[in-house]
């Protein structure tokens, strides 16, 4: 290391890298791209929940004036999917179609009008089947099977896993809450429409720009399903205009323009209108979730065991992970001894669900944070306590063997209840006011990769020259994220410089190293660490040629605001770009590459490599509610939330990090919502969205947006660069149920589902008034077949982090180590 | 198909000249004729005001005015918000208090507070909130798109002073 002592640029308010292309129109989104001699394409999409294509017929479309292509299922014979254990998507249906919305047949004309008029020439002849609307309705219909793979009849998933035996842990509690949640599904609506230019360069390779927040699992997919070698393509992942989950999965776009600019050889491009976007989807699952959670009558809790049941829509997508967050990361936020984890997701004939900020996590946060104010109210605890009383340690494992580092949960908590005065006002509002308080952590990266592989999770290339130019290389997307900056200032930290001095190019597969893409939290902590390293490295060259210079020794040189110097004579100076010169005499053309893979999990069982992370980020809630019981309407007048965040880069973007979660939490709270109806029996009785439009799709606007009281909290953790976490996804999850806990403090009436609605609030309002539960939400949970649960003794009844099998290698119930 | 219409615009203090389909849109009109690809979309239905630009000094939705009704008057888009290379102070105020994270709304955002504060340079919080109530948002969730505004209106009102 150098001698410098002070962070210079990490920690520094400064103005993003990205900030001027942003705010002039430069930024080029991919819808901003043209090319000489480009044609446009347009997608026929299946107007059926469900049918089996019997015949098409394309020639009408062919023939019309100005049309180039026509392609159909039969021009794309292999099936893709963003997860190895489901490749269940042809990026054209071949024989069958799963959801209105699903891209049957592509027409590549001169102008997108053209293409629109050949879309309507062509015929499908369509023979529906039933369609598979809900969950239940998945369960008990095993034929027709949307999907010829899966565990069985429509079930997509289904898992079962248990850390030390939860019913004895149950039976030993002072009580047992059991409560049933609902989750409705919702959806990212980033700003940005999908778009996608495909186009053979010069040097006859593919060449793909687009909106993805992965290229590198795009540019495998596509390889795939193009059958030509991945080093003959090249995917651009362009600035994303917000992706949010849902520019992660390979898109049937991407497949058809790759595949119709190699047939024409010339650009093609495609923009999926809002209506389309809708039917990518890829959002948040619906998820039905049952608690049974043991507790002390201190408030300690003994035991969980947790039912979730996601509704897939119509293909896998990631929807095998998905699965496991709504459940894994439970035990992350609260000392829970013993954990029971069912999980079962169903395929239904609707837009694909898939990740969505916060992938899987929101949902069980919001049932297990909404039961435990239920539990402190029966405690005649406070809701702080109870949660302090029981907070997660540094350095500690989980039940389910996850590896929690830092931890700043308990200073959130205090931060939130100190700044929103919360005891001074939870119980004690006037009617129709109220606070609610709720906690959550998350992800800094999932531990495993997509595919299994031994590779590094992110590379970074540094090139510098006599110039003093530095120039930083990485796959990592910038999706608004502020990838780029943090990029930048992990750069130039390192080698005392400002970011301005560091040129960044990112999310090109043809150039930048293997960077896995902007999802699960990962990219400042896995691409900054790579950066770190690769920085290091150059560094390191740097100090050895000025050291000679400077008569030191190279650990004694300093790299400090562009200048280079020993830390015991700053008098004598070199600038950066001197040193940097200095060093490619010595040395030779300058760079260096870093790479980074996370630490190995200590988990052993099967189904282990869903949870693990390098870091878990920590963040508390405090809600403020006003409901007019007359109309059930809800105003959120301020919310507070403080965020573990480790060390903030840039604290300006990691605040808008935070208050964009909470903002886009709060939209899921009140009113986001991926709703479908069914047609009427002479219409088919198809299953279509009912809302395919910005219009109909309600989301905050600014009027509604509350103003956001952040407090970052640093804790800075060792496995992440200079001990940043991740701001991104992870201070969403607490504002759902502590908006419902603030209902709940403001009527007395619980809404055990989301988006709490005003008519929910006036129906529960009702209820009470009847002296009835005052409660809306499920009513139960399906008979879902779970199978045997794996067996995992918890760390501290001296498992080794493996299942416990007997002779014969099926799950045993029960060993008892210490007898 | 239609003849393609002849015309001079007037954007960014420029004439310009474009031919196009007369159903095209001014949306569609700068960002496919004029490569003025600064405006941007995200709905073309009206509903999300990505494409806000000032028709006149007036906030307008690209995406719902016919080119051809502008001709004679004057459009202003992100590509002419700065003096040269130097940046305006709301791009600046943007770009430096987190006023854009993904910055797809952006252009339209500024375009719709340009026209705000050249109407009213000191607006309340309450005003900036009601006139940008139409541009949607995903990332930011408003806060620092209305600190960065406000900011941006005291820079003016220093600079005039
Ligand atoms: S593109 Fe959405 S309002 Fe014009
Ligand atoms: S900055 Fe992304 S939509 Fe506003």
């Amino acid at each position: 290391m150098s001698a410098k002592e002070r962070l210079e640029v990490v920690g520094q308010v400064r103005r993003r890298v990205d900030g001027r292309g942003k705010t002039t129109g430069q930024t080029r989104f991919a819808d901003d791209l043209a090319l000489p001699r480009m044609v446009h394409c347009k997608l026929l999409r299946s107007p059926h929940p469900h049918a089996v294509i019997e015949e098409i017929h394309t020639e009408k479309a062919k023939q019309h004036p100005g049309v180039h292509l026509v392609l159909t299922g039969k021009d794309f014979p292999i099936p893709f999917g963003i997860m190895p254990v489901s490749q269940d998507e042809y990026a054209l249906a071949n024989v069958r179609v799963r959801y209105v919305g699903d891209p049957v047949a592509a027409v590549i004309a001169k102008d997108e009008q053209t293409a629109l008029e050949a879309i309507e020439l062509i015929e499908v002849k369509y023979r529906p089947l039933p369609t598979i609307s809900d969950p239940v309705e998945a369960l008990e219909t095993a034929e027709p099977r949307i999907h010829d793979y899966g565990e069985r009849g429509n079930i997509h998933r289904n898992q079962a896993h248990e850390f030390g035996d939860v019913e004895e842990a149950l039976a030993k509690s002072d009580h047992v809450f059991e409560d049933t949640f609902f989750f409705q599904g919702n959806t990212h609506l980033p700003m940005e429409q999908q778009a996608s230019l495909a186009a053979v360069e010069g040097d006859g390779k593919l060449l793909l720009s687009t909106s993805t927040q992965n290229p590198h699992y795009l540019h495998r997919q596509l390889a795939c399903v193009l059958q030509m070698p991945a080093s003959q393509i090249r995917v651009i992942a362009c600035n994303n205009g917000g992706g949010f989950g849902g520019k992660c999965d390979p898109a049937n776009h991407e497949m058809v323009v790759s595949k119709a600019a190699l047939l024409l050889g010339r650009p093609v491009k495609i923009c999926l209108t809002r209506e389309e976007v809708f039917y990518q989807h890829r959002g948040r699952h619906p998820v039905l979730m049952k608690f049974r959670t043991g507790v002390t009558k201190e408030g300690k809790l003994t035991g969980m065991h947790l039912q979730t049941l996601l509704d897939g829509g119509g293909y896998g997508s990631h929807g095998a992970a998905s699965t496991f967050y709504t459940g894994v990361l439970t035990p992350v936020t609260y000392e829970l001894p013993r954990f029971k984890f069912e999980a079962c997701r169903v395929f239904t004939n609707k837009p694909p669900c898939g990740p969505k900020r916060g992938h899987g996590t929101p949902q069980p946060r919001f049932g297990q944070e909404v039961q435990l104010d239920k539990i402190a109210e029966k405690l005649g605890m406070d809701p702080a306590e109870l949660r302090l009383g029981m907070v997660t340690k540094d350095n500690s494992l989980t039940a389910n063997w996850l590896r929690i580092g830092s931890n700043g949960l308990a200073e959130c908590i205090r931060e939130v209840v100190r700044r929103s005065n919360f005891k001074e006002k939870h119980r004690k509002l006037p009617h129709g006011r109220g606070v609610g308080l709720a906690c959550s952590a998350y992800m800094c990266g999932a531990g495993v990769s997509i595919y299994w592989n031994k590779m590094p999770h992110s590379g970074v290339q540094l090139l510098l020259d006599r110039s003093g130019q530095v120039t930083v290389l990485c796959g990592a997307t910038e999706i608004g994220q502020g990838s780029d900056d943090v990029l930048a200032a992990i750069v130039a930290e390192v080698l005392g410089i400002a970011t301005s001095e560091v040129r960044v190019l990112t999310g090109d597969t043809g150039l930048t190293p293997v960077d896995l893409g902007s999802y699960s939290s990962r990219v400042t902590v896995m691409m900054g660490n790579a950066a770190l390293q690769a920085a290091t490295r150059v560094r390191d060259q740097i100090t050895v040629a000025a050291a000679e210079q400077l008569n030191t020794l190279p650990e004694r040189v300093v790299l400090s605001q562009g200048r280079v110097f020993a830390a015991e004579d700053p008098g004598k100076t070199l600038s950066f770009v001197e040193a940097v010169a200095l060093a490619e005499s010595k040395f030779g053309t300058l760079g260096a590459v870093g790479s980074y893979a996370p630490p190995k999990a200590p988990g052993k069982y099967k189904g282990a490599g869903a949870g693990p992370s390098p870091a878990y980020s920590f963040s508390a809630c405090v809600v403020e509610a006003e409901v007019d019981p007359k109309t059930g309407w809800i105003t959120v007048p301020k919310i507070w939330i403080a965020h573990d965040v480790g060390r903030a880069i840039n604290p300006v973007h990691v605040r808008g990090q935070v208050i964009g979660s909470v903002y886009m939490g709060l939209g899921e709270a009140l009113m986001e919502e991926q709703a479908f109806r069914r047609l009427p029996p002479k219409l088919s009785s198809a299953l279509v969205h009912k809302i395919p439009s910005m219009l109909e799709y309600k989301s905050l606007t600014s009027l509604d947006m509350p103003e956001v009281d952040v407090a970052l909290v640093e804790y800075p953790d060792p496995n992440c660069p200079f001990g940043a976490k991740e701001a991104g996804q992870g201070p969403l999850l607490p504002v759902m149920p502590a908006v419902a806990n603030a209902v709940y403090d403001a009527v007395g009436v619980r809404i055990d589902e989301v988006p709490i609605t005003p008519e929910k609030i006036l129906k529960a309002l009702e209820l009470k008034s009847q002296g009835k539960p005052a409660r809306v939400g499920p009513e139960n949970f399906p008979a879902v077949p779970y199978p045997a649960p794996r067996f995992v003794l918890p760390p501290w009844e001296g498992g080794d982090g493996g299942e416990l099998k007997s002779a014969d290698g099926t799950p045993a119930r029960k060993a008892k180590v210490a007898a | 198909m239609q003849p393609k219409l002849h015309m001079t615009l007037k954007v960014n203090g420029e004439e310009v000249e474009a031919s196009f389909a007369p159903y095209k849109t001014l949306l569609e009109v700068l960002r496919e004729d004029l490569d003025l690809t600064g405006t941007k979309h995200g709905c073309e239905l009206g509903e999300c005001g990505a494409c806000a630009v000032l028709i006149d000094g007036e906030p307008q939705l690209a995406c719902l005015v016919l080119a051809l009704e502008c001709e004679g008057r004057s459009v202003q888009t992100v590509e002419g918000l700065a003096n040269g290379t130097q940046l305006h102070p709301l791009q600046a105020a943007f770009a430096d208090r987190g006023g854009s994270q993904c910055g797809y709304c952006t252009p339209g955002m500024l375009m719709t507070a340009k026209g705000l504060l050249d109407k009213e340079p000191q607006p309340s919080r309450e005003r900036i909130r009601e006139a940008i109530a139409g541009n949607i948002c995903r990332c930011t969730g408003y806060n620092q798109i209305v600190e960065a505004i406000e900011a941006a209106a005291s820079e003016l009102a220093g600079s005039k002073r």
